[in-house]
């Protein structure tokens, strides 16, 4: 056995932190109807938003929140706009996300939000509705096997059988979905769960004998890292999703300041460290910068933070930074050493691994290899197009940036805008970009960013999206209307499926199967004030400035620009699939 | 288990999982082995030493790459309380067949000698046939079936091992 697993194995036995020290205290014990306790429940783990759907098997609760609740309930159009919107609000807030939906299509309907935030470790908890236990396995109406089909794509789950623990297993639900490394919880309600009384205790105890999430470093590894990067002759940090998720974007920040090694973040890592300053290479990987691929193939010490090695950061895995030493810190032991063999490994929380790193880290002599990589900087900087005539899609980000200043909250759905959005805004804040990286999945965007901006009103919250994308849950426009959430939806309108065009045009002989969407296209302007929604259009650059102007003024609704872009923009550098980091392909002049 | 180049490289691990007894931890289980493509050669599950809590013994194989996987991904389960991979200490592993083999009069000394040897018990008897219980390594039970086969061999059931820890280092 490895010495990590000896160690989690002895951490998990003697760390007792895991019981959830908030919660409510107040002791009383009393007898309330399950759907009452429910409701009760979820103020004492201080939710105070949940997205739903009613139906018959969970009218109980509903017919409760129609005479007091003392949280917001949004009514989402379908369920998967309201386990996306969910996600975004806990990506952007940092406290899970609450769904609540009937038990069969009700919870079928979500497995797709489900699988996005298991697979981007997005604390959420999924309350599906359930047939009356003892109707459970008669194939009743609206009857369907949650459980077991959202297993592999949960943390954990609970069916509730019996009125008196429901309070229990909500606490534990939440804890669980929240702590280690988060993610999504269901939670099956029969309906007799929800109809009938039982005990309310309002103690907030949870005690998981099995779940202790290890959080420390161990103190050893912490040193040895240390001084494998203040010898580095060419270190660099390769930052993920676990700086945005841990809160951990100022500690790596005091890292970097102090050591001065270069940093490349991946997707989900973007804001996790500010790309204002002249450290970061910004992101790396199948569309990252020619400069951080080349870094981290040429590297001799590679410290990954909270980073899982996927396979569209790392390419061909046989040629993924061969040369380095490698020190990966993840809270989820079995991150390390999955894809990529490391030499040191840190099993902890990167809030608390880096501040004893950076205590123990010396400045590197790394100033050849800053020389390096400022001509790489130099010779290979990001394209951005621009004429007068076409709105080309990278200055229509750069442009955002520009009026934003860097500082909205942007979703990106999935495709082409997802990378150039990626490539070309300037992240300077952690939870700033949501985006379904590990599923990839589209129609993630708009509602997520519905639930973001939810969760976060004060700040300007930006869905860049494709007119594929959008349209996959453009019904949750009801709901931005309805609850008068000011989402700003840039949709980057090429009039394809871009992405999966680029590839046809790239790897299929430019054989365009099924990805042209332009001639069924909807009007989105007209879509958008069908809804109560504004609506604007732009062509030229000039037009599209206009527009982004106008939107910035409109606070009480959600605004739809629809961008007409150059249409067979390709997204570069790319590294093929299948292919080495090195081997990226810059694109035609 | 034919001895193949790649094999070489692989393992047969024995790994303890004390459990939770929730009516979803099995299935998580199982469902992290089939999801992600790890081998069950076998598995037994039964009531633990506390009421509530069960022990599951698994049997796989797979390089120290993957088998360091499947213990990290178990431990990963919220159900899960302890995993011991058992293959780097000393343990005892048991494993159970029933074996229903044909027994005409002419047999029934030899088979009833055979099973003295593999120190078997038979537990059911017909004019026909003979139900014989074997336990010990898996090895040991191969054996006992290899022996029987010639007999003619009706029906089997086999349970996936059990194993613990051993306790005492003694001379083994």
């Amino acid at each position: 056995m490895t010495p990590d697993v000896a160690t989690i194995e002895k951490e998990k036995q003697q760390n007792t932190n895991g019981a959830r020290p908030e919660g409510a205290q107040s002791g009383e014990t009393k007898e309330l109807t399950g759907a009452e306790i429910f409701v009760r429940t979820l103020e004492d783990v201080g939710v105070d938003t949940v997205f739903g759907y009613p139906g018959g098997a969970v009218l109980p609760i509903y017919d409760h929140l129609y005479q007091k609740s003392g949280f917001t309930h949004y009514l989402i159009r379908h369920e998967q706009g309201g386990t996306h919107a969910a996600d975004g609000y806990a990506r952007a807030t940092g406290k899970p996300g609450v769904v609540l939906v009937t038990s069969g299509p009700g919870g079928t309907n979500t497995v797709t939000g489900i699988a996005t935030a298991n697979m981007d470790s997005v604390p959420m908890v999924v309350f599906t509705g359930q047939v009356p236990s003892g109707m459970i396995g008669n194939d009743a109406f609206q009857e369907a096997d949650i459980i077991g089909i959202t297993r592999p794509i949960t943390k954990h789950s609970y069916l509730v059988k019996d009125v008196n623990e429901l309070e229990t297993v909500i606490h534990e639900a939440f804890h669980i979905a929240n702590s280690g490394r988060p993610g999504p919880v269901v939670v099956d309600l029969p309906k007799d769960m929800v109809k009938t009384t039982g005990t309310y205790r309002g103690s907030g105890k949870v005690k998981i004998p099995g779940y202790k999430p290890v959080t420390r470093g161990h103190h050893s590894q912490i040193a040895k890292a240390a001084k494998m990067l203040s010898e580095a002759e060419r270190p660099l940090i390769y930052a993920g999703g676990g700086v945005n998720l841990g809160d951990a974007a100022s500690e790596l920040t005091e890292l970097v300041e102090k050591t001065n090694i270069p940093i490349t973040t991946t997707l989900m890592g973007l804001g996790g460290f500010p790309e204002t300053r002249s450290q970061s290479l910004g992101m790396l990987g199948m569309h990252g910068t020619w400069y951080a691929n080349m870094a981290i193939t040429e590297c001799d010490v590679l410290l990954a933070v909270g980073a899982r090695f996927d396979d569209r950061v790392t390419g061909r895995l046989d040629g993924f930074s061969q040369k380095s030493k490698k020190i990966h810190i993840d809270i989820d032991p079995s991150c390390i050493s999955k894809n990529v063999e490391v030499e040191v490994p840190i099993v902890g929380n990167v809030k608390e691994v880096l501040p004893e790193l950076t205590r123990m880290a010396d400045a590197p002599q790394i100033d050849n290899w800053w020389s390096t990589i400022n001509q790489w900087k130099e010779e290979h900087p990001l394209k951005v197009p621009y004429s007068e005539d076409e709105i080309t899609p990278q200055y229509m980000i750069e442009k955002i940036s520009e009026v934003t200043r860097g500082e909205a909250l942007m979703v990106a759905d999935v495709g082409q805008h997802q990378m150039w959005l990626a490539q070309h805004y300037k992240f300077n804040h952690p939870r700033s970009m949501l985006s379904s990286g590990g599923l990839g999945t589209m129609g993630y965007g708009f509602p997520a960013a519905m639930g973001a901006a939810i969760g976060k009103p004060d700040r300007t919250v930006f869905c860049v999206t494709g007119d594929g994308g959008f349209q996959m849950t453009a019904f949750e426009l009801a709901t931005a209307v309805q609850y008068k959430v000011p989402v700003k939806v840039a949709i980057l309108n090429n009039g394809w499926l871009g992405m999966v065009r680029q590839w046809q045009e790239l790897f299929y002989e430019e054989r365009y199967a099924h990805t042209h969407l332009e001639s069924s296209n909807p009007d989105f302007v007209k879509l958008a004030e069908s809804y109560g929604a504004a609506g604007f259009r732009a062509k030229t650059p000039a037009e599209m400035e206009e527009v982004l102007e106008k939107a910035m003024e409109i606070n009480d609704r959600p605004v739809i620009m629809d961008f007409h872009v150059t249409k067979d923009e390709n997204c570069y550098p790319m590294v093929p699939a299948g292919a080495a980091l090195d081997e990226m392909v810059e694109g035609e002049e | 288990m034919e001895q193949t180049a790649v094999e070489t490289s692989t393992k047969k691990h024995t790994i303890s999982v004390y459990v939770k007894n929730n009516f979803n931890a099995l299935s998580r289980i199982v469902g992290l082995f089939s999801g992600r493509g790890f081998d069950i050669d076998s598995i037994s599950f039964g009531q633990g030493q506390e009421p509530g809590m069960a022990r599951i013994t698994i049997t796989t194989h797979g390089d120290e790459q993957i088998i360091e996987q499947i213990t990290k991904q178990l431990h990963k389960v919220v159900d899960v309380l302890k995993v011991q991979d058992l293959t780097y200490d000393a343990f005892v592993e048991r494993e159970l067949a029933l074996i229903k083999v044909n027994a005409p009069k002419a047999s029934r000394s030899e088979i009833m000698q055979i099973v003295n040897v593999f120190r078997a018990k038979i537990i059911d008897i017909s004019p026909e046939s003979m139900t014989v219980e074997a336990t010990g390594s898996q090895d040991k039970v191969n054996a006992a079936l290899g022996m029987l086969k010639q007999f003619g061999i009706v029906e089997v059931a086999r349970t996936g091992s059990v194993a613990l820890k051993r306790e005492f280092h003694g001379q083994t």
